[in-house]
């Protein structure tokens, strides 16, 4: 039998068959229909103003005066018009640009802000100030959530460290009068509780999702009892501890809006400032997230090349608790002042999900967790103008993140070996 | 790319030929043998020894914080048997009233009311066991309900409702709240399942986010005037449950124990029939041991994923049925859930996710619960104590290696094995 | 570099992989290892790149005892492993899988990734690989992965190499260029252990052979040895590598696939438009190297693959995009290439095991219920009937060996009424006894009648048992030929040539 001498390239690639995703377009033209509702369906009359600068400031800016009304509808037929170009992108290219979504997403936050508050008037920084204070827990537990699941290791235990973070520096910070041991003190609680999660989920691979609920249930109850029996009883000596002030940066803190907002903040904040480039720096561009990354991908060809999987998991889980525990200082040091009864009231669980809506990534998770925090703050801003109940305002992080990991705001795909205990002979 | 530990081809395989002696397996070993076998092989052995522990360090937070032995720590090297007293005083007296509330109270006047701290165990103890047959039988499809909360808060507001806003006839109204309750769950469950089945959100995401979604739309159901919210009253709490709607008391108006227990009886045996005896539970089985086999076997795992979560979601749904139609009958408020869902968990979890055994560590749990309100009563020690006590068991359980190491019992050989309910090493069933 | 090894020995629980093995590589040989699966070939290669621990022996190193802790340890010591499953991070880039582990560093701790990708090239060149250093190595073929593992362990300067299994997931012709590569190291002065139970490959590359039987070293032989002798040594006794069967009695067309294409999740198209026939009393192989379509091809026949166009029909009705209930349902049997992963519940005993497929109706069940007694009294009979050697029928499925595990599936998936019998992988990681007993029993079910289909990356296998072949390439089926056609022609064949008179199909050889 003769052969045709017809032969194909060996290292050719396989045939990729590309899968027009309309998912977008129709998100954005259910945005887009939902607008069309409540503003012009269900539009609103007057006029809201947007204050863009305090009296103190040293540059004024005059407030915006936006109708409502007539907003509503421009919004809406520009809304309508992005999910039109999205469709047109998705046809003519196979996907919708990014800033397509970004845009969207700005003029529909502007309009239901302007429909939301009529007919008064929104401090503009004032909310993003606050907006900024409620992420800054957010921030640093999800920064703690992108170092843990990256190494491979799942961490419901976010919660628990913010937690204990919150405890140990009211305590120590109330007893040493120095905020800056207080956060020490965070750090090590942090730490503390990512070596339960480390030598259970590690050591003893009990699943890594049980761990962290039972974590939580036990970290829980042991500040609720210490909080009772220790604190409660001198709450002078061991439950008030020094905040830290608010430093303004000279220059930055006086350019408008953003100087309030980003640059007259606790040291905390500006300490956000720094761990999520660093983060993000170390994880993509150094030899640490390099390894990091390798052992919650794939950690035996991680093994084979000779890093230590436990040793690495073990020692940025317990990295991840220290952040996480920082998280937790904001509630005593930064922002509320003393510690009370389970006082993160499920923040953590908010962390987990800009985790999760920031598929894994500390940028993007930052900006989930800022997100997060601006809805919660609406339902301040809101409080007595919004025709929506602040309930679901509040509500807004956790559907969100259900429709994230459903697979309706792209694709979400974690570490691999994130949740799987390394088993080694 | 494989995911395939290195040497985990025939070594693995015999290494877990060792594990479980081949007496083990005999064929139809009946109820006896099997709790023999049980102390022999250790589990039942680290049951016990990770509950000791846990009480052990209850102890030892007990007497730190216990004013008098602070005192007495004072001057205790010129008086240490002053402390050491006190120590023992502050965990005895404890843990005495945690038993005298729990089981029976020996300066009781007479039995009829020495035996009431034991009723009041099995009340406790009836949420927990319907919710942790809940949670077991996700795990045992492989799955995590977290959403316990949700559930369990849907499962009141749907029976707590058909309980206060109809009037029917006596029987009728208790079954139909029931199973307005039962049903509440069971969707939101269903929906987790079929989140899961479609677009493969993780299940562990979707029921803790809907904890806070449905808890926040009950926090705004109570506050609204005709939803929830008790006519006339200003509070977020719903109007008291109909006489007809409420579980009737076992032992008379002197205890509380009600309907509810002999329910969570009924359940624990259909759960179990179920699991071990129905094509439905070898189905179930089989896709929380290897849902990729038994997708091959023609099993459609992602109806299993739906149907098991509802199912799991309608027995959650029932301790919140027990919440509102047997233990708080006076309308309630939103925490009604009393902290059961994330109970629920520890309960299935030290019961291992076995029927009976969750039956046992309900009655356990719902035992400290009861003990623990008499111990913050009498002793002063926060209820608070018994979710320490309870979150270690559960650690304690799941890793039996650190408890042995503690006691110093010997490691049975190849204990590197993942102990966890879940399939969690195996791949994904590709569910789209 | 000499290597040796004086007595290693690791055990795992009661079982022995490696028992007092001795084996010594001199500087630049190619020194194979030969054994069956499971012979403890991999064991010793982990205890030498440090991922086990030997419990007694040691490893010298031009006569210098080493202690390895782990792999970094090897690596330091010059020991490098192209691993059967490659240790490769799927979303890094080549350059970062390269550099993973050893890592260059410039100001303020930043990753010289420009420095790795130089070396990529640089050991690319040198070695005449077409390697791009910035692609992602999940979007690469496997052959090219390979190759990258190859430019991680010469990037470390290894002196020894350790190929494992190197060429279970290459073609013929990519195998000759491994075989090159090998040849190539060697005269460059590097050791190479070459780990196989291909006696063809061992032949034609080793310059010294040594043969490996349940943990324990049981010869050496020269390259000059026969395939007899060398099979003889590596099982222990003579093999007879051909089936007893007898011509085939085709029958009609039973299933008939045209056009048959499959997506997977990733978007690929991985079976491009097949056609094909199976008659009633024939064994139709599909032949090809791992990873060319036959794993989704027989998912889709099995209603396993969501993204499935073009048509098959059994005995005249279509069972395209039909449940997989269904489809067995139609009475199609299908042994699972994977039967830890896909076909069996290793935590269910056997009698549990031997229903798994027909948990939904009579007889196993009746109103919703286990019939115990029916189900104790099917797996007795089906012990005996298939020699599964257990306990008894309550002994859990994942404490039985491989031969016996597969036994199971074979029992199950034979005790049903069959139109169409599918067995994927049938003998893989089995010894031969139970080689040999799935051979006989898959053609006793062809004589009886039953269209088969054997999907194998085996050339022996496929050449055993074959009435007729069809070579799968890149998706599609390359050609279809007799079942005596000479290996040289099959080799082409999986490398995507197509034989003369053949008709290409699809998009194998456009």
């Amino acid at each position: 039998m003769t052969v045709v001498a017809e032969r194909n390239i060996v290292v050719a690639g396989p045939t990729t068959v590309v899968i027009k995703s309309w998912k977008i377009p129709i998100i954005l033209g259910a945005f887009a229909l939902l607008a069309l509702v409540l503003f012009v369906i269900l539009g609103r009359n007057g006029t809201t103003t947007f204050i863009l600068a305090e009296p103190t400031d040293f540059l004024q800016v005059a407030p915006i005066g936006i109708p409502v009304r007539a907003s509503g509808i421009v919004a809406t037929v520009l809304l309508a018009a992005f999910a039109v170009l999205g469709a047109w992108f998705v046809r003519s290219r196979g996907r919708v640009p990014l800033w397509i979504d970004i845009l969207f997403g700005f003029v529909f936050l502007v309009e239901f802000l302007t429909w939301a508050a009529a007919p008064a008037s929104v401090q503009v920084p004032g909310m993003l100030l606050q907006t900024i204070a409620l992420s800054v827990p957010l921030i640093f537990g999800a920064l703690g959530g992108v170092i843990s699941e990256r190494v491979g290791v799942v961490n419901i235990a976010i919660e628990g460290q913010l937690l204990a973070g919150a405890f140990v520096s009211a305590m120590i910070a109330s007893i040493t009068h120095q905020p800056l041991l207080g956060l020490i003190g965070a750090m090590v609680a942090g730490v503390l509780v990512s070596f339960i999660l480390a030598a259970f989920s590690i050591k003893y691979l009990v699943d890594q999702v049980i761990v962290g609920v039972v974590i939580n249930v036990f970290i829980v109850g042991l500040t609720n009892f210490l909080y009772s029996t220790v604190l409660s009883e001198s709450p002078e000596l061991l439950n008030s501890p020094p905040r830290f002030e608010a430093i303004d940066i000279p220059v930055l803190s006086q350019i408008p809006v953003i100087g309030p907002t980003f640059f007259r903040q606790s040291l905390i904040v500006y300490l956000v400032y720094v761990a999520v480039p660093l983060v993000w720096f170390g994880l993509f561009h150094t030899r640490w997230g390099l390894r990091l990354r390798a052992v919650g991908e794939h950690p035996q060809a991680a093994d084979t090349v000779g890093i230590n999987v436990t040793r690495t998991r073990f020692w940025n889980v317990s990295l991840a608790g220290a952040i996480a525990g920082l998280g937790g200082a904001f509630f005593t040091l930064g922002s509320v002042g003393a510690f009370s009864r389970e006082m993160t009231g499920g923040q953590g669980y908010i962390a987990l999900a800009a985790v999760i809506f920031g598929r894994w990534d500390p940028i993007r998770a930052t900006v989930a967790a800022l997100l997060f925090g601006f809805a919660n703050e609406l339902q301040y801003v809101l409080q007595d103008t919004s025709p929506i109940p602040s309930e679901f305002m509040l509500m807004l992080p956790y559907v969100v993140t259900i429709l994230a990991v459903a697979g309706l705001v792209g694709q979400v795909r974690g570490p691999a070996a994130s949740g799987k205990p390394y088993i080694k002979s | 790319m494989s995911d395939q530990i290195p040497g985990s081809g025939q070594p693995q395989e015999d290494l877990e030929v060792s594990q479980v002696p081949p007496a083990a397996r005999a064929p139809e070993p009946s109820v006896a043998t099997t709790v023999l076998r049980q102390i022999v092989t250790g589990n039942a052995l680290i049951s016990l020894l990770a509950v000791l522990l846990a009480l052990i360090v209850g102890a030892i937070l007990i007497v730190a914080v216990d004013p008098v032995v602070q005192q007495t720590a004072g001057y205790f090297f010129s008086r240490p048997s002053d402390m050491l007293q006190a120590m023992w005083n502050a965990a005895s007296g404890a843990y005495s009233s945690l038993f005298q509330g729990a089981i029976y109270n020996f300066g009781a006047a007479d039995f009829a009311s020495g035996i009431r701290p034991l009723t009041l165990t099995l009340t406790f103890a009836t949420p927990l066991i319907v919710a942790g047959l809940g949670v077991a039988l996700s795990f045992r499809v492989g799955l995590f309900n977290i959403g316990g909360q949700a559930q369990i808060l849907t499962g009141a507001v749907c029976a707590g409702y058909v309980g206060f806003a109809f009037d029917l006839p006596p029987v009728i109204h208790l079954i139909a709240a029931i199973v307005a309750g039962v049903v509440g769950g069971a969707l939101v469950g269903a929906l987790v399942g079929v989140l899961k089945a479609r677009t493969g959100a993780h299940e562990v995401i979707v029921t803790i986010m809907l904890n806070y979604i449905v808890l926040y739309l009950l926090r705004f159901l109570l506050r609204t005037p005709g939803a929830l919210q008790a006519p006339g009253g200003n509070n977020p709490k719903t109007p008291p449950m109909k006489s007809t709607a409420i579980y009737p008391l076992l032992l008379g108006p002197n205890y509380t124990l009600h309907l509810g227990f002999i329910v969570s009886i009924l359940a624990t045996i259909v759960v179990w029939y179920l699991l071990n005896r129905s094509n439905l539970g070898f189905q179930f089985r089989a896709v929380g041991e290897n849902p990729n086999a038994a997708r091959v076997a023609g099993i459609n795992v992602k109806n299993i994923y739906v149907w098991a979560l509802a199912i799991s979601a309608g027995l959650v749904g029932l301790a919140g049925v027990a919440q509102v139609l047997g233990t708080v009958t006076s309308g309630f408020g939103e925490s009604i859930d009393a902290g059961v869902g994330f109970d629920a968990i520890t309960v299935a979890l030290l019961g291992r996710s076995r029927p009976w055994g969750v039956f046992a560590a309900g009655l356990l749990f719902g035992a400290l619960k009861a003990g623990g309100f008499a111990m913050q009563a009498n002793n002063s020690v926060p209820i608070d104590i018994i979710l320490v006590v309870q979150s270690l068991i559960v650690l304690f359980i799941a890793a039996p290696p650190l408890v042995r190491a503690i006691f110093r019992l010997p490691q049975p050989p190849g204990s590197r094995k993942l102990r966890t309910p879940r399939p969690s090493s195996k791949k994904v069933v590709v569910t789209r | 570099m000499k290597l040796e090894l004086r007595g290693i020995t690791k055990r795992f629980g009661a079982l022995i992989a490696n028992d007092h093995i001795d084996l010594v590589v001199e500087p630049g040989e190619i020194h194979c290892l030969l054994g069956e699966n499971g012979a403890g070939k991999s064991t010793l290669m982990n205890v030498l790149y440090g991922l086990y621990q030997a419990d007694d022996g040691e490893i010298l190193i031009d006569d210098v005892e080493q202690h390895f802790a782990g792999p970094g340890d090897a690596m330091k010591a010059g020991i490098g492993m192209v691993h059967q499953h490659f240790m490769l991070i799927p979303v890094f880039t080549v350059a970062e899988n390269v550099m993973l582990g050893h890592e260059e560093t410039k100001f303020g701790g930043r990753l010289d990734l420009a420095g790795a990708r130089a070396k990529v090239r640089e050991i690319s060149e040198r070695f005449g690989f077409s390697v791009d250093p910035d692609a992602l190595v999940e979007d690469l073929p496997v052959g090219v992965q390979q190759r990258v593992e190859i430019i991680k362990a010469l990037s470390r300067d290894a002196k020894v190499l350790v190929f494992d299994e190197p060429t279970a997931v290459l073609t013929p012709q990519e195998t000759d260029e491994l075989i090159v590569i090998m040849k190539q190291l060697r005269d460059a002065g590097t050791s190479i252990v070459f780990i196989t139970h291909k006696l063809r490959e061992v032949r034609e590359v080793a310059d010294r052979i040594t043969i490996i039987r349940l943990g324990k070293v049981v010869g050496e032989a020269e390259p000059t040895a026969t395939n007899a002798e060398l099979a003889s040594l590596m099982v222990g006794r003579a093999v007879d590598l051909t089936v007893d069967k007898g011509p085939e009695k085709p029958g009609a067309e039973a299933l008939v696939v045209s056009n048959l294409s499959v997506i997977d999740a990733r978007n690929q198209l991985v079976v491009n438009a097949v056609s094909f026939e199976v008659r009633a009393g024939e064994i139709l192989a599909i032949a090809g190297v791992q990873g060319n379509g036959q794993t989704e091809l027989t998912e889709a026949l099995l209603g396993l693959q969501h993204r499935v166009t073009g048509e098959i029909t059994l005995d005249g009705k279509s069972i395209r995009n039909r449940s997989v209930r269904e489809v067995l349902d139609a009475g199609v049997g299908f042994i699972p290439e994977d039967r830890q992963e896909d076909g069996l519940v290793a935590e269910f005993t056997i009698a549990e095991n031997l229903m798994l497929d027909r948990s939904t109706g009579a007889p196993f069940i009746r109103g919703g219920a286990l019939q115990r007694g029916f189900i104790a009294e099917f797996a007795e009979k089906k012990i005996g009937e298939f020699d599964i050697r257990a306990q008894g029928i309550d002994t859990l499925v994942g404490k039985l060996s491989g031969g016996n595990q597969q036994k199971v599936v074979l029992a199950r998936e034979l005790s049903r009424d069959l139109r169409l019998f599918v067995a994927a992988q049938p003998t893989r990681g089995l010894d031969v006894g139970s080689i040999e007993f799935v051979h006989t029993r898959i053609v006793q079910t062809r004589d009886s009648g039953i269209p088969v289909i054997v999907v194998s990356t085996e050339l022996d296998e496929v050449v055993a048992l074959a009435d007729r072949i069809a070579v799968m390439y890149r998706g599609g089926i390359v050609g279809i030929v007799p079942g005596d056609t000479p290996r040289e022609t099959l080799g082409l064949m999986m490398a995507g040539e197509v034989p003369a008179g053949e008709t290409s199909q699809g998009g194998a050889a456009a």
